[in-house]
């Protein structure tokens, strides 16, 4: 799982829970790999995050470098940046470990990079 | 658009996912039939629900290159771990997130292609919840009454979903009743066309697609 898809992942469907984001990471494996640095994707992908919950999820894993906390305004013309936000976005894999659900605690586990969001029927 | 290499997989791998078929190829047929849209569009996010064994996100994957995420879903653990080594051994990138339908997904009106290849097939209803064993195999292909009930809990998410401009490629056949279909999805604001259409042995298959009125 990298740090994108984390960006997108919620808890919510969860019986009781209301945002269930953004969740926690406990990682027990990491693999960084490196990835062609496609400028123009980054550029695409940056107003969709959730650069709070990126720069966090980073930090907690121990590989938020020096990705700025907040997003400057004119980092477009920053290539210097931009390629910090890919290393942070795709090259930095969570292997095994656990994902968090911020309000219940409920865990799901990450197995050779896979996310496992399936609830039991008694969780919905 | 090239088709991915499943030399990987063998018939026992089939007994626990969905062995690609027609439909799988009339939907990558489609997709490539539509490349230069999804090109233009530059789609920065693309999400195939039931991915099976990885063969049509994987295509995608590698039509689009860096330009694009790609991420596949399954409910069925086993085809999520095929899928991601489809996509591997085809030198590709797709991750792989095995959740229900989008019941775990966040981001709203950020996924710029949806592809879902969903079971269609007109079954007693039981038949998907009797199983309650995710990798059970009857999920990859029983619908319930007219083959609708998984892609009907799909369809009221489709507006929170799409961006703007986004499109919903969805494989039916003639029993899901399209036209109803089109109804459907008419109130939730989408127009509908038929990208694609094949009969084989009995089976009348569709590719449609939604896009915002
Ligand atoms: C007809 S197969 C298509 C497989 C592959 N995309 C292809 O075209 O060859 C349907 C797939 O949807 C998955 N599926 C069924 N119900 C689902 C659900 N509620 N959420 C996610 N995936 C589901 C099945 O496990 C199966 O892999």
């Amino acid at each position: 799982m990298k740090l994108l898809t984390h960006n997108m992942l919620t808890s919510k469907c969860l019986k009781g829970v209301n945002v269930g984001y953004p969740l926690g990471i406990v990682a027990k494996d990491i693999k960084v790999l490196e990835t062609e640095f496609n400028s123009e994707f980054v550029l695409r992908i940056i107003p969709k995050l959730d650069w709070d919950t990126l720069w966090n999820a980073a930090d907690s894993i121990g590989h938020s470098g020096d990705l700025p906390r907040t997003l400057c305004d004119d980092y477009e013309n920053d290539v210097e940046f931009l390629k910090k936000a890919h290393h942070v976005l795709l090259e930095v894999e969570v292997i095994n470990g656990e994902l968090v659900c911020p309000e219940s605690g409920r865990k799901f586990a990450i197995n050779k990079g896979i996310p496992n969001m399936l609830l039991n029927e008694d969780e919905l | 658009m090239d088709t991915p290499s499943l030399s990987h997989l063998s018939v026992k791998d089939y007994a626990q996912i969905y062995e690609p078929a027609e439909d799988s190829f009339l939907l990558i047929d489609a997709l490539e039939q539509d490349l230069i849209f999804l090109q233009k569009m530059k789609p920065s996010v693309c999400v195939e629900i039931g991915s099976g064994s990885g063969v049509v996100i994987t295509a995608v994957a590698k039509a689009l290159g860096t330009n694009s995420h790609c991420i596949a879903i399954d409910i069925n653990p086993v085809a999520c771990g095929v899928t991601q080594r489809t996509a591997q051994l085809n030198h590709t990138e797709v991750e792989v997130v095995t959740m229900d339908l989008m019941s775990g997904f966040h981001w709203d009106n950020r996924i710029d292609v949806l592809i879902f290849n969903p079971p269609y097939v007109v079954t007693p209803s039981e038949e998907i919840l009797e199983n309650k064993v995710y990798g059970d195999i009857t999920r990859a292909w029983a619908g319930g009454e007219r083959g609708r009930e998984v892609m009907d809990r799909l369809f009221p998410m489709v507006p929170n979903l799409l961006s703007l401009y986004g499109a919903f490629y969805l494989v039916v056949i003639s029993e899901n009743c399209p036209d109803d279909i089109k109804r459907v999805m008419d109130e939730l604001g989408f127009d509908m066309n038929i990208v694609k259409e094949r009969k084989v042995r009995g089976e009348h298959l569709l590719v449609l697609k939604f896009v915002r009125k």
